[in-house]
């Protein structure tokens, strides 16, 4: 099977400082990796590399077998999604935030689908009025999480998204996430600290010191 | 008419310059050097211009007509530019804005007959309508570069879900445009309560029916209005790309 995904020699660096040296990995399509390394390390940056919200200093960066300059920017961010760190949700509602991937696509709103994903995530259907300001910290990152895959995109990356939840809702993430891996072949890309999460992760990588190894 | 200033009744005005340098002496402001600087050159350059537009106004010819309005919105441009401090292309983003704000105002003002298309109407009703535009673009650059600055976690989540530059700083560009057009909104509510504007007193000072002189004031507003909104508009559109570079991501 040809990888989704495949990173050779990729470097990062900032006009003063060397962030990322000599990544290679390869991402087979359905993968549900999980990354974790020291803070500072270069996790994050990494994928946002990935996600094309930055570029590489150095190396090439395959999608589908096809250099990832070789796309239109906003058509790959469709296909590689990234989940930040802490996001935040824009517009007043969460019904703002879930309309949005429908408005830049110029489509009306499926408020059916939208109402299900809501469901999947153990959220209720009528938090769609609710202010976003009002969210607690695992509703907010739920909410956020959502915007991400009402479109499904092809790799879903992740970035320490369950980080001070609690182990009920942290559960539920992982459910969830699971699910769309098994049911949608989606691949998921997860960046954590948690020791919980690092014990039952089914394939390891750690990222030291801008350096890739892979585990296990 | 009764305008009573000549040379001899300033020489006895800028008496009040010594006003001004008086309290910089006394307070140590530090500002005398300033003030002496800031009044010859006012002097200077409205001289310049005075007599620069007695002799194209004598003259009416159409190019240089057009040649002093084109000189006006240069110079408005390159002052807007100025606050667009890391907006790339701001000089030639700000000279189309100015140039189409000023264009299609002054346009509409004369198909509407409010001004005749003569050198002493066509220059100065230009200035004003540049100016405005001018400060309404600054003030929109300035709005662009700290929201971009302040909401750049929003942007960057809006172009990871696969959302356009444009899509991803509709929010910002729609503030920015809003903040060009504030003041002359503002100003707009208040005419005539708070100050009488520059126009309708110079009309009532040469004698003017101030009944008169209000329709133009009214004309101004309608102006600025059209001016700043045009203004502010073409170059929040224009420079909102240049936070992007050539991979759509934001610098
Ligand atoms: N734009 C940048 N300019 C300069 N340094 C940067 C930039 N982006 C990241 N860094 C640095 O690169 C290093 C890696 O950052 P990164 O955010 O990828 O770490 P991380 O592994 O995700 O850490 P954490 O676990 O704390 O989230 C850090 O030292 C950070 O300060
Ligand atoms: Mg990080």
């Amino acid at each position: 099977m040809s990888p989704l995904m495949q990173l050779r020699h990729v470097g990062y660096r900032t006009p003063d400082k060397v962030i990322l040296t000599d990544i290679n990995w390869t991402i087979p399509a359905g993968a549900e990796l999980t990354v974790t390394g020291p803070s500072g390390s270069g996790k994050s940056t990494l994928l946002r590399i990935m996600a094309s919200m930055i570029s590489k200093t150095s190396g090439d960066l395959l999608f589908a077998e096809k250099p990832l300059e070789s796309y239109d920017p906003i058509a790959y961010r469709r296909q590689v999604s990234y989940c930040f760190q802490q996001p935040t949700l824009f517009g007043e509602t969460v019904a703002d935030n879930l309309n949005f991937p429908y408005q830049i696509r110029r489509q009306t709103p499926d408020h059916d689908h939208i109402v299900e994903a809501l469901t999947k995530a153990g959220l209720a259907a009528d938090m769609l009025d609710q202010a976003v300001d009002d969210l607690s910290g695992g509703e907010r990152q739920r909410v956020a999480l959502i915007r991400n895959i009402l479109f499904l995109p092809r790799i879903l990356l992740l970035d320490e998204v369950t980080a001070g939840l609690d182990d009920a809702n942290k559960a539920s993430i992982h459910r969830w996430l699971h699910h769309l891996n098994v049911d949608h072949q989606l691949t998921t890309i997860m960046i954590t600290h948690d020791s919980a999460e690092i014990h039952a992760a089914p394939h390891l990588v750690h990222v030291t010191q801008g350096r890739l190894e892979v585990a296990q | 008419m009764n305008l009573a200033v000549n040379n001899q009744s300033l020489f006895w005005a800028a008496f009040l310059v010594l006003v001004a340098l008086a309290i910089s002496l006394w307070q140590k402001l530090g500002l005398d050097r300033d003030i002496v600087i800031g009044v010859l050159r006012a002097i200077v350059q409205l001289f310049a211009v005075g007599y620069l537009l007695k002799y194209l106004f004598r003259l009416n010819n159409v190019f240089l007509t057009f040649a002093m309005v084109a000189f006006i919105i240069f110079n408005a441009a390159w002052n807007a530019k100025k606050r667009g401090a890391g907006i790339a292309n701001a000089l030639p983003i700000s000279f189309l804005a100015i140039f189409v704000s000023t264009g299609v105002t002054l346009g509409v003002l004369i198909l509407a007959g409010a001004i005749r298309f003569i050198p002493s109407q066509i220059i100065p009703i230009s200035g004003m309508i540049a100016s405005n535009s001018m400060v309404a673009i600054g003030l929109a650059y300035r709005n662009l570069n700290r929201q971009f600055h302040d909401q750049r976690q929003g942007v960057l989540e809006r172009l990871a879900l696969g959302a356009n530059p444009l899509d991803a700083s509709i929010a910002i560009v729609r503030e920015s445009i809003r903040t060009g057009m504030a003041p002359t909104i503002d100003s707009a509510k208040t005419v005539g309560l708070v100050s009488l504007p520059g126009m309708m007193s110079g009309l009532i000072f040469a004698g003017v029916d101030p009944v008169r002189a209000i329709k133009y004031q009214i004309m101004v507003t309608f102006m600025l209005l059209s001016a700043t909104s045009l203004g502010s508009i073409i170059a929040c559109y224009l420079a909102y790309r240049s936070f992007y570079n050539a991979q759509l991501q934001l610098k």
